[in-house]
């Protein structure tokens, strides 16, 4: 290692999230501290399946291309390496190609040279198949069912790489790696581990890291910068009153975590049960203490399948009258919907193929089953009429058919004919196109940890070509 | 007195699609003691209010931290026809209401 630093690692984690917004300015200020590499994932479940099920990035293209073109620059600059996981939201084989096509761009418009090895996370059908018949997929809890054919109606599955692909792109010279679906944590631990830094403190360093400044004690714009030696970690901020504290490291590892101590990776589980964290300065922590066990290798798979075609129809009621019978007058607009579906659409539409719900903001459309407040009363009571169908063509209808027995379903209070739902839109109906489920919570055993990701080598520069 | 005359942060959010998880955050030591020791955030308090088994119910305290953590599997799965809250960042709410005697 350079600079007579042996026993030392150092990197920066620039932003939580690829798009998110990366400070040029704390980045070079870290970059000044002569950190080993950069890593940064760009991806996530939260905000729902659809990324993965529709093929479609979640951060808008120019945030992603502002971030990245920040990264790879002080990458270039500094001569380390740079490892992106996670592309494009959900990390499948289009969502790596639509961040390869940004980095392209950003190669030719800055005149880069980047030896590039780019790891896909896409799962095989038939491979996926072949596991499960060996017994070597399994359930995590809660798990709903899994089947052949339930693999085979996925729009798509991802394996959640470890450290061990990324290892190999770097051992094979690359100064950029372009991970699909990666462990967050994985993309810190990777190189640290390859140089023999304990496991331990390489895991929870990428584990306090991966979010960028959501480990300091207040939100703000800068970049983490992060030290492993042979017994601590180091982890401080750079940016305008940006501040690490024992407090906010420690709690940063409860933050979306279901088990505060215990991580799961494909390779084992880190432990944070003994770790301690006391500051060295205003800014500055010191961990130390965190352990790693090595577990059977398994690799998380993350799947996602078509629900239907959605259609909506936005309105709401002040009608007091109504309000306090809102549940069973929502019933009696099901039936008549139901019914009016029926002599309409007939056989094309059996009423098992499709799902209507309503969602009564006021009432309990956030916390749903959960809510516990069932008497107050509100003035006023929003209604997202939700239709879900096989197809767009049919959840249209469906939303259409609703409009008419939403508006004049009768109530007794009133004589004559009313017009019960104030609609927000002309027109009311909305298409929201196709909408889709998580279908996995499981985990794959495979043979190797390499044996199911695909890495491909490109050298990226002024006049392109593949070297391998 | 209820939890979130003590607590300075109580917060739910998914962990994964297929689980919620909830943080109950004090600004001191004293804070975090007076809801530990009055024995009235449990799991099977938690199970109530929140209309699971108790068994499914996994529950940390953090006295490094100054935090208690639970985790349950989510009613819904995160976005399925029907799930209000995709984040799962609104389901704390019925935690702020628990007595503390």
């Amino acid at each position: 290692m350079a600079n007579g630093r042996l026993q030392q690692i150092r990197f920066i984690s620039p932003v939580g999230s690829v798009g998110g917004g990366i400070s040029g300015a704390a980045l070079d200020e870290a970059l000044a501290q002569d950190p080993d590499f950069v890593a940064c994932d760009a991806g996530t479940t939260d905000a729902g399946p659809f990324s993965l099920g529709a093929g479609i990035p979640a951060f808008p293209r120019e945030a992603v291309k502002q971030d990245l073109s920040l990264m790879l620059r002080a990458g270039r600059k500094a001569n380390i390496p740079v490892i992106i996981g996670s592309a494009g939201t959900a990390g499948g084989d289009v969502h790596v190609d639509w961040v390869l096509e940004i980095v392209r761009e950003i190669v030719a418009e800055h005149n880069l040279t980047l030896r590039t090895a780019v790891i896909y996370a896409e799962q095989d059908k038939a491979y996926l198949k072949r596991l499960l018949h060996q017994n070597r997929i399994l359930p995590l809890d809660p798990a709903p069912p899994i089947s052949d054919s339930i693999i085979d109606s996925s729009s798509r599955i991802v394996g959640m790489m470890g450290v061990e692909p990324l290892q190999q792109a770097i051992a094979d010279g690359a100064d950029f790696v372009l991970a699909g679906r990666c462990s967050d944590s994985a993309l810190f631990a990777a190189i640290p581990l390859m140089r023999g830094f304990p496991p331990g403190l390489a895991w929870h360093a990428g584990k306090v890291s991966e979010c960028g400044t959501l480990v300091c004690e207040t939100l703000g714009k800068g970049v983490v910068f992060t030290t492993i030696s042979e017994d601590d970690i180091t982890i401080r901020p750079y940016g305008a009153g940006l501040r690490c504290t024992p407090h906010s490291v420690a709690a940063h590892s409860l933050y979306e975590n279901a088990d505060p101590y215990l991580h799961r990776e494909c390779s084992g589980t880190f432990d944070l049960t003994k770790s301690t964290f006391e500051a060295i300065d205003d800014v500055t922590v010191r961990i130390r203490g965190s352990e790693f066990m090595s577990e059977p290798y398994t690799v998380k798979l993350e799947g996602a399948a078509l629900a239907g075609y959605q259609s909506i129809i936005v309105g709401g009621i002040r009608d007091p009258y109504i309000i306090r019978q809102l549940d069973s007058w929502l019933a009696l607009v099901r039936s008549y919907i139901d019914e009016s579906v029926s002599n309409v659409l007939g056989d094309e539409a059996d009423k098992s193929s499709y799902s209507l719900i309503f969602h009564t903001y006021g009432v309990n459309a956030v916390m749903g089953c959960l809510e516990p407040d069932s008497k107050h009363l509100p003035h006023e009571v929003g209604i997202v009429l939700e239709a879900t169908a096989p197809t767009q063509h049919l959840a249209h209808q469906l939303a259409q058919l609703s409009r008419q027995p939403l508006l004049h379903c009768p109530i007794k209070e009133w004589a004559g004919s009313i017009t019960a739902f104030a609609c927000l839109h002309n027109p009311a109906v909305i298409d929201r196109g196709p909408v889709y489920r998580f279908n996995l919570n499981h985990v794959a055993v495979p043979f190797t940890p390499v044996e199911m990701f695909r890495t491909h080598f490109t050298d990226l520069c002024g006049s392109e070509k593949s070297w391998f | 007195m209820v939890l979130a005359d003590i607590a300075n942060l109580i917060r739910s959010k998914n962990a994964g699609p297929f689980t919620l998880t909830f943080d109950v955050m004090f600004a001191d030591l004293a804070g975090y003691r007076r809801v530990k020791d009055s024995g009235a955030l449990n799991p099977s308090a938690f199970a109530k209010l929140y209309r699971c088994p108790v068994e499914k119910v996994r529950f940390f305290e953090c006295e490094n931290t100054l935090a208690f953590k639970f985790s349950i599997p989510r009613p819904l799965a995160q976005g399925e026809l029907g799930d209000g809250d995709m984040h799962g960042g609104q389901r704390f709410v019925p935690l702020m209401f628990l007595e503390i005697p």
